[in-house]
């Protein structure tokens, strides 16, 4: 073994594959070209409900270089797959706007493409429905959200506190629907050889990926590889296994070749998951003093026909504050849409930026300093559950984060500040996340040498995941990170949960921890040199990862924000925005900050310039690339903090650590819009907060 | 991919030979719009006419004491261009409000005014568009229209031109210098682009055949000062949802010289000249600007979700005109 001294646990270890990204050496799902192989275009469905009647396809068989057309009539059939998203080309049904019903096979991608525009497909159109209203007739209760959880959960007697509480804040919120697009475009490179399929794919977890391939096409998982060495983002749209993985297997297996298919950025949004509308009215009540009485918070959002996916907005309200008198519900309706799933904190991004603007409102209506409002409500135990908490520092952060901030000397009152043409205001919100963890495989290895190796099949979507992993095993075997060897990103090294739910690092690095913790004792133990074969330990946190806490475990943090409002334009600037959170111990200083900041950023993005229509008449996303969706540039994001306390939390997992991918989200678009309503006396409740909003409620 | 043919001429003449022996070419300069069509299938021209390689990169000034820009200038060139930033800080400050630094490092002064419009209809060919296919209607009369026009258009299409640039171009006066194959002609900026009419595939007043080679600004106005100003959804690597450009003189209160113009909501560059004949002799106060302005938006006509844009024309103007008639900084964020 190595006698370097060990770095210290959360130590800003450099990312270790930053060089191979930047000089483009990193290769990616669509990086390989195997000999002989294909390229695939999807064809998109053009209308929004109906059938597909005929795929005629002679003259795209006759473009020079097709080799073959898929659609329902001749494309394999499939198990039932165990994600309706997952079924396609087995039938003629169109449930939505962008749905594949065809695919193109060609020696080069050019070919296939023309071959796609060359296809003739003829339609049976029936009526449909995009429009997420209210009141819309189909709406109904279902028996879960996203997440678990239950769908309506009501303590007390919200209708009677209310009616008896000194102050009511009663409002609705909107957001249109968001989309993930990572940098990366989903894709895959499938072969099939000797019986064996091997799909390199843009997913956030390869075990979860040949699980469902598995099941679509009746394999037993060992003559299944997938990999996922490398992966351009995914914020949770690469979470779940996506058509491209089924279609490129599909495909390979129908003409015996290698075959690569990646959707193009046009395409990505009604195949991938987006996150889902919602219109969510929240209703608080408080005695004089700020004590919330009752916290009603419902929300309205919309789902497909293929599938059911419940953005469980509600479900944070069960968590922040103290309130004897609790109704937290969701309503769905099936709309003719793409199929909505998880998005960047899907429930607490959507569900936080209502209620905390709705808490921003009700310290405006007590004339009482939003930050103090939350401390007194802070409570001691998990409101719906009664758990006790694990750890919790939202406090902590809101004090921290104010002195960090200068919140104290802030004019509370309205439209108060103005510098030149810019109206000054600032905000705050808290932020939740919770503690999620997933059962995992690891190995640990000691060549003779001593030289440690690592293996799971962890994913790292760009977060840091191989570096902390290997930070991990370093600390647990006494040695320097740069000498542990790491091998991630495929189904052949042993199985791991996803990178998702903030979980990836506890799962996979409990499971890292425990075999190399125990091949640390097994070479304590060994006298003299080792064995030809090395050393190797192997963990399964199947059953403590799996064990239900008797704590309620979350993350917390605060979000400060300062804006300046164009007093002639109605653009909005974010100058300031300053995270402080409360994530258990940090594993590595550096990824952890581009992490926290990196969803501060989108955060900003869902405040300010995210947000996307349904064509009604077409029934399609209105934004189809990055120059009408917009994510944040660089000149929209200035001066950004992010800043943690220390938490010592010992009811987590060995490295005390929460998530921390998700947080840095969640809350940072209501502390946006109340910095709006500072600056500007508006209090606008409908994101994005694009110029046109603001410019009715300027002089 | 439909396969298409690629040339690089060696002369103007040559280039305008090659494009008006084939009508299915296309003359290529940055390619940052053209080719994004190529790739969503809106254009599929049988050949490029690749003219980067001709003499026409160059900024001279002329005789008269104005600046000739040639063609293939690159926008991030023309904007740093000491003789722009000098006489015509509205050009400048409108092409460094436009697109990102990697687009502008690319783009060029005669494809700038030849882009075309973002209108999410007219980039879907699985849709009808009667720019793309005349004939076939346009779904964003009553669609999807809260970045379309206020003024100019027709219900055959409500597109707007979405270049910044020319919009300063149109307030500076400038003209487009064409080659074709029936010689050399001028056309004035702000005259350039067409209104739709019934005709909506027609962009631009250019013939078959025809080059852009130079565009031609006449001398800075005496004593005007000028500026661009756009408001947009993000802080950059956005297209104005309105923008305006305008040149003011004032004299003993009274403006003596004043040209206005609107970008994001017209087909063309919306050259206010209602408001410009208001202004002209008016006293420099904010209650005359705003009369002035307030009658060129008179003729507009808001779609079901741009009403906004009335609004924030009128306001941008004003603020614009205020700061130039008080010869105060531009704001900075």
């Amino acid at each position: 073994m190595t006698t370097q001294a060990p770095q210290f646990p959360g130590a800003p270890v450099v990312r270790r594959e930053a060089r191979d990204k930047v000089t483009g050496t990193a290769r990616y799902a669509l990086d390989r070209t195997p000999a002989g192989c294909l390229y695939a275009w999807t064809v998109p469905a053009t209308i929004a409900a109906g059938r597909v009647t005929a795929v005629r396809a002679v003259d795209a068989l006759a473009v020079p270089g097709v080799h073959s057309v898929l659609t329902h009539d001749n494309a394999p059939a499939l198990r039932e797959p165990d994600d309706p998203i997952l079924a396609v080309l087995q039938d003629d049904r169109v449930p939505h706007h962008g749905w594949p019903i065809a695919l193109v096979l060609a020696d080069s991608l050019e070919a296939a493409r023309t071959g796609a525009g060359a296809l003739h497909i003829e339609y049976e159109r029936d009526p449909h429905d995009v429009t997420l209203t209210e009141d819309h007739p189909g709406l109904y209760t279902p028996d879960e959200a996203n997440g678990g959880e239950p769908a309506l959960r009501v303590r007390g007697d919200v209708e009677r506190a209310l009616a008896a509480s000194h102050v009511q804040v009663d409002a609705t919120y909107r957001m249109s629907a968001l989309h993930n697009h990572p940098m990366e475009p989903h894709a895959a490179t499938a072969v099939w050889e000797d019986g064996h399929l091997t799909v390199h794919d843009s997913s956030q977890g390869a075990t979860k990926v040949r699980e469902s391939l598995a099941q679509a096409f009746g394999l037993d998982p060992d003559r299944i590889t997938v990999v996922s060495e490398h992966v351009g983002g995914g914020f949770g749209s690469k979470g779940t296994t996506r058509p491209q993985a089924v279609l490129a297997a599909m495909a390979a297996r129908h003409t015996g070749r290698p075959v690569k298919l990646g959707f193009p950025r046009a395409q990505l949004a009604e195949v991938v998951g987006h996150r889902a509308p919602t219109i969510q009215r929240v209703r608080l009540g408080a005695d004089e003093d700020g004590t919330l009485t009752a916290v009603s918070h419902e929300v309205v959002t919309r789902t497909s026909t293929v599938k059911e996916f419940v953005e469980q907005a509600a479900v944070p309200a069960r968590v922040m504050y103290a309130s004897p008198n609790s109704r937290t519900g969701h309503r769905v309706v099936a709309l003719d849409v793409p199929s909505p799933s998880w998005m960047r904190a899907p429930g607490e991004a959507s569900g936080m930026y209502a209620l905390e603007s709705a808490m921003d409102e009700l310290a405006s209506a007590l004339g009482l300093d939003p930050v103090e409002l939350r401390l007194r409500n802070d409570p001691q135990t998990e409101p719906d559950s009664g758990r006790p908490f694990s750890s919790r520092g939202l406090a902590a952060c809101l004090r921290e984060g104010a002195a960090r901030f200068g919140w104290h000397d802030r004019d509370p009152r309205p439209a108060a500040r103005q510098e030149g043409r810019w109206l000054i205001g600032t905000g705050v919100a808290s932020a939740t996340y919770p503690v999620l963890v997933s059962p995992s495989t690891a190995s640990a290895h000691a060549a003779p040498d001593g030289s440690p190796h690592i293996r799971v099949n962890a994913t790292d979507i760009g977060t840091g995941a191989r570096t902390v992993l290997a930070q991990i095993a370093a600390d647990a075997l006494g040695v320097a990170p740069e000498t542990v060897r790491i091998d991630i990103g495929s189904t052949e090294l042993p199985a791991a949960p996803l990178a998702g739910g903030s979980s990836g690092t506890a799962s996979w690095g409990w499971a890292v921890h425990r075999a190399a913790t125990d091949l640390a004792a097994r070479l304590a133990e060994h006298t003299g040199p080792l064995p030809p074969e090395g050393i190797t330990t192997t963990a399964d946190t199947e059953r403590e990862a799996g064990e239900e806490s008797p704590y309620a475990r979350h993350a917390f943090g605060a979000h400060f924000a300062e804006t300046a409002v164009d007093a002639v334009t109605g653009e909005v600037r974010v100058r300031r925005l300053l995270g402080v959170y409360a994530a258990g111990r940090i594993l590595n200083e550096r990824t952890a900050r581009s992490q926290f900041t990196g969803g501060m950023v989108m955060g900003i993005g869902m405040a300010l310039t995210e947000g996307c229509g349904t064509d009604p008449v077409f029934g399609d996303f209105t934004a189809k690339d990055l120059a009408a969706y917009h994510v944040p540039v660089c000149a929209d994001t200035a001066d950004i903090q992010a800043h943690w306390i220390e938490e010592d939390d010992r009811h987590l997992n060995p490295m005390g650590s929460k998530g921390i991918g998700e947080i840095g989200i969640v809350g940072t678009a209501a502390a946006i819009g109340n910095a709006v309503r500072h600056a500007t006396g508006a209090r606008l409740r409908e994101l994005p907060l694009t110029p046109d909003a603001l410019l009715p409620y300027l002089l | 991919m439909k396969p298409f043919g690629y040339v690089r001429p060696a002369s103007t003449d040559e280039a305008v030979r090659l494009r008006a022996a084939d009508p299915a070419a296309r003359f290529l300069g940055g390619g940052t719009n053209l080719v994004d069509l190529m790739k969503l299938g809106v254009e599929t021209p049988g050949a490029l006419i690749d003219i980067a390689g001709l003499p026409l990169d160059r900024v001279a000034r002329t005789a008269e004491g104005g600046l000739s820009i040639g063609a293939t200038v690159r926008n991030s060139d023309l904007a740093a261009h000491p003789d722009v930033t000098g006489g015509y800080p509205a050009l400048s400050q409108a092409l460094l409000a436009g697109a990102s630094g990697q687009l502008r490092n690319a783009a060029t002064t005669g494809g700038n005014l030849l882009q075309r419009t973002r209108c999410r209809y007219f980039q879907d060919v699985s849709k009808p568009c009667n720019k793309r296919v005349p004939g076939s209607g346009c779904p964003a009369y009553e669609g999807s229209n809260r970045d379309l026009a206020i003024l100019g258009y027709s219900p055959e299409c409500v597109a707007t031109n979405p270049s910044d640039m020319a919009v300063a171009l149109a307030a500076l006066d400038a003209t487009v210098v064409l080659v074709g194959p029936e010689g050399e002609r001028t056309v004035p900026v702000a005259e350039f682009h067409r209104l739709p009419g019934e005709n909506p595939d027609q962009d631009t007043v250019i013939r078959p055949g025809e080059l852009i080679t130079e565009v031609v600004l006449p001398p800075p106005a005496p004593g005007a000062a000028s500026r661009y100003r756009k408001a947009r959804d993000r802080a950059s690597y956005a297209f104005a949802l309105v923008s305006v450009a305008a040149t003011l003189r004032v004299a003993d209160g009274r403006v003596e010289h004043a040209t206005l113009a609107f970008g994001g909501v017209a087909p063309r560059p919306w050259r206010a000249r209602r408001a410009e004949a208001e202004l002209r002799d008016a006293p420099a106060t904010p209650a005359a600007f705003q009369h002035a302005v307030i009658a060129e938006l008179a003729e507009a006509r808001p779609l079901s979700d741009n009403a906004f844009k009335v609004d924030l024309a009128l306001r941008l103007a004003l603020d614009v005109l205020g700061e130039l008639a008080e010869r105060r900084p531009a704001p900075t964020a």
